[in-house]
């Protein structure tokens, strides 16, 4: 019967000599080895995987529904995933899967994997939500999942054990796995206005997302650099604000494929309109949105954040935000709020009047407020939660208790966890994982050993803490190059935030992770190398 | 006449914020602005322009219906944009001997004169290497242009040992390099990791110490391949056989060539460097390097020689032996000279010249007259720079321009910065700077990342290298790199944006 240790032997590393190094032979070098788990990543819950093993013969292996399943053949989403994944384990050049004929079955075959959607309704239609059930179980020749978020995790889960043998033949040993993520929330950011990022580019890295059990997708769609999202209710804003009013821009129904193939995904999408900063772009095609700076007592011609002392910016947030609403399902949007510039506010003798008015003194952070206070009711207005960086919370802005605050500034964001959830708000932390800073180097394990429950804080603060994001911010990041700079290092808080607490040990996971890489090279994704070493079949791409 | 300001207007970047950075506004952040040499990369020796008024008004979409000519039998492409103002591109190799079939060489005629005079551009060149960089890429406002290389090396060195290249992505950057003109491909094709070169001679090297023996190997025809691609783009291809360290694959195949180390009194298992006092050893190598040079038609290899560990020599007790009978005492690099200076006998007796990592030179072995010391070790380089001239050896300058070495931000204004002849010495010392080369070492870098990754970083090297030594302003570098970088991508090679920006058209894999 065959060992698993094949699969294990399909990486191997050299000892790593690194030139420009005299010391070779004295520093420590990873050196790949077998892990008991195999290419798992991320880590299940619970894992145990016994010595015997069956043969997946593409001919005959079907992936079907259990006939308890409350979810059958008319739910796409399950046929779909079925279909992916047959395709990531068997190659989609061979004979089609759910041809019948000639089938031939061996007793040490394994013939057949049965989804088994256990709750009375599967939410086959639905979207995930920050509340899916993404848990499942796996057990040899019959797969459990509990509602439609599981279905993901547990066929990417069974895709993972499945390994080739030296002849290319595919088996899978006989395994219990009980499986769950640590956190709710598991999210990749990405930035389409520093760069336009064609939807390509973004649908692999849905297809990524997924193979690494990511659920959100947070699409920092807007920004200062270019507005690429084409409002119905406002084209304007994209004929104006983006790079080019027709080559640059995502149209409705391109924003609805990423949506989709998202759902099909157990990702959610959570869009970001960043406001009041980060809205050059958006004053291009909306006249009196944003705030004219004055140099002296004129007009300099530049303008500054949103201006927040005019009806008509709130009559458009309104008009906008309910369009913003019913295009994204989500029940979350992101607000931003973040690094609000006050220069070009003081500036403006309107401004200054109105801050009289208000006896706001010389307090800018409370304009800022009273602009972030009339948005939130005006989303609140359109039935959607929020999302909002840390900034909002931290000058005081009045919030719902059901907020959601974003960590991002790096040094002290602890004792900012801290206090957000003394606060008594849900928080999600990305502080660690700005992957746009690059460095020399296996970084991946910085991120990897991030603990982001390591705050002070009694038990029920740890619990606001619904997950975190990775963000690979825009500035240096375009189509060219995102995808290998994200893959495999986004992977290393994937894991952070699905395996136990305790799954830390970073020789381990150096070996699963690289094993798991090139699952993602052979699926065709170009994600970069941890250190010297080769997959099996390597990159097609330039 | 047609105008040109279409092009200038391809690329325009926004005012940036920088997520991150509290003092937006503060910081100076880069601006798209025309350069007045359009997008010209890197910047001839002497560019005339013809005055042409234009107004950056609005971005008016001209639609420009491009074109190819393939000059040399399709052997090179050459860009030009609408057909209707000129119709002929003439091609003019002005030496009675073209050198068309013939390999470019490090004293190759790379220089070139563009004349555009409509409707015929003259392009006009000694040699065919000239006329390859003679690309036209801004022609409506260039009227002459004479051009030719500041060094004559300029190279890029690729590792495909620490992770295997495909041949596919090996040619892509061919393909880069011309575009950058660069001429010298650096082959760093084996290491310790791994041994993909398959010889004839000895194919039990890539059989047992390549990362697998069919998959992961460059046959003779790949090789071969590699060099005719090459060579159609003015490029040379230096293959590295590095050597003593740096050699644990070779091991894999071939028994006895490296020493065993010893722990105490027993052997302990592992190999260190090339076994200095076999015969066998150098016999091998001179058949190995006989098939090189067959192999490679370039006029010079690279020997490596770099980063040799003593610790297992130390260990081993034949070697000590030996280290008495030849009366090194202690001095182990007294037996590291000792196997250079025979293996450099070798390759001489192969006709062919060599380069070495400068710790060949460093440790006073004897060379040749036209060896090539290649400094690479940073932070004191200008002084070796003077000492290897000084000693009157030709030289090729990687210190500054080690590519794997990443970092958040514009590094490619680093490699810019650099002036090569910025050491203490004579002009006679100077003139022996001969070019230098972009390193991009292989230990995070494989067929998923290498190409962004070194383009338009290696573009920054390449300007240095082939433009006038005044050619420093970072700004109209910024403004001309961008639409450089631009004209890439469209040509289907993913180079990374320098900043916030946009490219008409953007990279169209993943």
């Amino acid at each position: 019967m065959l060992k698993f240790v094949s699969l294990l032997l399909a990486l191997s590393f050299c000892q790593g000599l690194q030139h420009n190094n005299i010391d070779d032979y004295v520093e420590a070098e990873p050196v790949f080895e077998a892990s008991k788990y195999g290419s798992l990543w991320p880590l299940p819950q619970k894992v145990q995987i016994s010595e015997v093993s069956f043969k997946l013969t593409s001919s005959s292996f079907r992936i079907v529904d259990a006939k308890a399943s409350s979810a059958g053949p008319s739910c796409s989403l399950l046929q779909s995933a079925y279909r992916r994944y047959y395709e990531y384990m068997f190659g989609s050049a061979k004979k089609q899967w759910w041809s019948k004929n000639n089938r031939r079955s061996d007793p040490s075959d394994l013939s057949e994997l049965q989804v088994w959607i256990t709750s009375p309704d599967s939410e086959c239609d639905g979207y995930p939500s920050v509340t899916s059930d993404e848990s499942c179980e796996y057990l040899p020749f019959l797969v459990h999942v509990m509602f439609y978020g599981g279905i993901q995790s547990g066929l990417e889960t069974f895709s993972q054990l499945v390994f080739e043998d030296e002849y290319g033949a595919k088996s899978i040993n006989a395994a219990i796995i009980n499986d769950f993520p640590r956190f709710q929330h598991r999210g990749i950011l990405l930035d389409s206005s520093r760069h336009f990022l064609p939807i390509k580019v973004i649908l692999a890295n849905l297809e990524t997302m997924a193979m690494n059990k990511f659920n959100v997708f947070h699409w920092h769609i807007v920004d200062d650099q270019s507005f690429p999202y084409l409002s119905r209710t406002f084209p304007q804003l994209s004929e104006q604000g983006a790079y080019h009013p027709y080559t640059h821009v995502y149209t409705p129904a391109d924003v609805k494929m990423v949506i989709e193939f998202a759902r099909l995904r157990g990702i959610r999408v959570i869009p970001e309109f960043d406001t009041p900063g980060h809205t050059q772009s958006w004053g291009k095609g909306q006249k009196d949105l944003l705030t004219p700076c004055y140099s002296g007592s004129k007009p300099s011609g530049s303008f500054g954040p949103v201006n927040p002392i005019l009806n008509t910016t709130y009559d458009f947030m309104a008009q906008f935000f309910t369009e913003i609403s019913t295009v994204f399902p989500d029940g979350y949007v992101h607000l931003g709020g973040d690094e609000v510039d006050f220069t070009c506010w003081k500036s403006n003798p309107d401004i200054q009047k109105f801050m009289e008015q208000q006896h706001f003194g010389d307090d800018y952070r409370k304009l800022e407020s009273f602009y972030i206070q009339k948005l939130l009711d005006i989303v609140t207005s359109t039935k959607k939660g929020y999302l909002i960086w840390q900034e909002v919370f931290d000058n005081g802005v009045k919030l719902k208790p059901d907020t959601v605050v974003h960590v991002w500034i790096g040094g002290g964001s602890d004792k900012e966890m801290s206090s957000v959830t003394a606060a008594g708000y849900t928080t999600i932390l990305s502080a660690p994982w700005y992957l746009d800073y690059i460095s020399y180097g296996q970084d991946w394990q910085k991120y990897y050993k991030v603990e982001p429950l390591n705050f002070e804080g009694t038990d029920e603060q740890k619990k606001l803490v619904i997950g975190g994001e990775a963000c690979l911010w825009g500035e240096y990041v375009d189509a060219t190059n995102l995808t290998p700079r994200l893959w495999p290092r986004a992977s290393a808080v994937a894991e952070r935030l699905w395996s136990a607490k305790d799954v830390t040990d970073i020789g381990d996971a150096f070996n699963r992770l690289s094993l798991h890489r090139c699952r993602m090279v052979e699926r065709g994704i170009p994600a970069e190398p941890l250190f010297s070493s080769y997959c099996p079949h390597e990159y097609k791409g330039v």
